[in-house]
């Protein structure tokens, strides 16, 4: 099993690490596989998530998937940002192995997790209907 | 940059005096140690050489060892092949929860075929109760398999203990000495073992060659059918290069025994001694006194063990990891589980084994880059942050 440059990229170098005394969005989901933790904090300013940081108990491949999916929902609306599949996350990071593709799924559940807190914040209401995780479909073993 | 190899567990570096003695054998090893021609003899001659210098590592006669492939054929080997040849006697197999799977996969498919197998328990510290083996022997119980030392965690498993109890009820007794052989003083003599698996990897050997010591008079089905290399036991045109390796390697680890113990020994010591100073809130695993030399199993609490393994790669360290995220199965390793360590702290479980390649500038590079490492995942750890929170 080997991991691309980009994924050893992103794990060396982990980009928006941390969390907000005062966010508006706070998501922390357990990856029911292998056991790890991912938690990701939004601030959100007229419905666009204007910042972002993400805390990660878990492999190279979850690091590093915490590390892009930042990127990739920073100033993004919230709309936009429950469209990010984890296979948008795992393409790009030029791929992840096989056995590591659940842990992309960790990301896209706690972006969904943070906005899900933020909605109930401020509306009372979260969100309507979470996306369906088939996590064993990703388990690739 | 640096290259600090304390992967052993895995498999050793090859010691330059077991390339010398293999060197001439890559151009003169051809010779089919069957044939009884002067080529043939060259083989023949070198493979009953290695056979003896096997044999004597263990205290065992050369009769008494057949090469194998590696350490799990061995195992293999043992398993299926004497539960085959004592079929009549009964199909209850006694063995332990932290074999290596090349023990435990072959039981399981024996179970499928009907076999019984009990895993017995481990203490704490991972070791096997005797009075646990004791127990659970019933009228139809053929065979008992306890390793010999885990190399995961280190632990050295009451065997001389087990083995008399075995040796009363004559109930054959196997273990998995892979991890043991050619690292700790084996005398099966003393030890009353029937059946012992090795592997020349783990002791400076070549990779690919392994033995399995079987007692004289110990009845087992051959493993391979076909010519009758190894007694008929295990067929194949034998592994000359493998062999000849295996065989000095053995010779040197015998000899070199008290040396190499007390100084691997003395460095593992140091650098987990070191750890525990310079980083808080990190246990080591496996008995605390009776462990083979150059293991230091830790678990890492807040973080998780590929991520720290990757980090020490670019350093230039190779160790492995006991982690859920770094087993192909998602499972943490089932040698940490059952000595009963919570699942988080097992998703932090690291080893370094040291072996005698490494050197005290080892150690002192693994103590600069490690704790840095160790801070800046924790960093990165909700759990860390938790914690600290709490506080
Ligand atoms: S987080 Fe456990 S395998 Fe990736």
């Amino acid at each position: 099993m080997q991991y691309s440059a980009k994924v050893m990229d992103h794990f060396a170098n982990p980009r928006n690490v941390g969390d907000f005394p005062d966010a508006d969005g706070v998501g922390e989901v357990g990856n029911p596989a292998c056991g790890d933790i991912m938690k990701m904090s939004i601030k959100v300013k007229n419905n666009v998530i204007v910042d972002v940081k993400f805390k990660t108990f878990g492999c190279g491949a979850a690091i590093a998937t915490s590390s892009i999916s930042t990127e990739m929902i920073k100033g993004k609306t919230i709309d936009e940002a429950l469209k990010l599949t984890n296979k948008a996350v795992a393409e790009a990071l030029d791929g992840l192995p096989p056995a590591k593709m659940h842990c992309s799924v960790l990301a896209e559940e706690a972006i969904e997790a943070a906005i899900d807190d933020y909605l109930k914040k401020t509306t009372g209401k979260g969100l309507e209907k979470k996306k369906s995780h088939a996590h064993d479909e990703h388990h690739g073993h | 940059m640096e290259k600090v190899y304390m992967d052993n567990a895995s498999g050793t570096p090859v010691h330059p005096k077991v390339m010398e003695a293999i060197m001439p054998f890559l151009k003169d090893g051809f010779g089919n140690p069957s044939n009884l021609h002067q080529f043939g003899r060259i083989s023949s001659d070198a493979i009953q050489a290695a056979r003896g210098q096997v044999a004597n590592l263990v205290h065992a006669k050369p009769n008494e060892i057949i090469f194998t492939s590696s350490g799990t054929e061995a195992n293999n080997f043992a398993i299926k092949g004497i539960l085959a040849a004592h079929k009549k006697k009964g199909n209850h197999i006694i063995t332990s929860q932290i074999e290596h799977f090349s023990v435990l996969n072959p039981l399981k498919s024996l179970e499928k075929s009907g076999c019984e197998v009990t895993y017995l328990p481990v203490d704490k510290y991972g070791v096997v109760n005797p009075d646990d083996v004791k127990k659970a022997i019933k009228p139809t119980t053929t065979m008992v398999s306890v390793m010999y030392a885990n190399g995961e965690i280190g632990t050295i498993e009451p065997i001389k203990e087990i083995g008399t109890i075995t040796g009363e009820k004559g109930i054959i007794f196997h273990t998995d000495a892979v991890a043991a052989a050619g690292n700790v003083p084996i005398d099966v003599s003393d030890v009353h073992v029937d059946a012992l698996s090795m592997s020349a990897n783990q002791f400076n050997g070549p990779p690919g060659i392994g033995a399995l010591y079987l007692r004289e008079g110990v009845r087992i089905l051959p493993f391979m059918d076909g010519g009758v290399q190894e007694g008929g036991r295990r067929a194949g045109t034998e592994n000359i290069i493998g062999i000849v390796g295996m065989g000095k390697a053995a010779e040197l680890a015998k000899l070199e025994m008290p040396q190499r113990l007390s100084k691997v020994q003395g460095l593992r010591n140091q650098l987990r001694d070191g750890i525990l100073k310079n980083i808080n809130h990190v246990y080591v695993n496996g008995h605390p006194t009776n462990r083979l030399p150059g293991n230091l199993s830790l678990c890492i609490e807040y973080i998780e063990g590929e991520s720290v393994l990757l980090f020490l790669d670019m350093q230039g360290i190779a160790i492995s990891s006991g982690s859920a995220c770094t087993s192909r199965s998602l499972k943490a390793s089932h040698v940490i589980m059952a000595t009963g360590v919570d699942a988080a702290l097992a998703q932090g479980t690291v080893l370094f084994s040291m072996g005698i390649n490494n050197s005290d500038a080892d150690v002192e590079y693994v103590l600069e880059k490690l704790p840095p490492i160790v801070e800046r995942l924790r960093q990165m750890s909700p759990l860390y942050n938790q914690k600290q929170m709490k506080n």
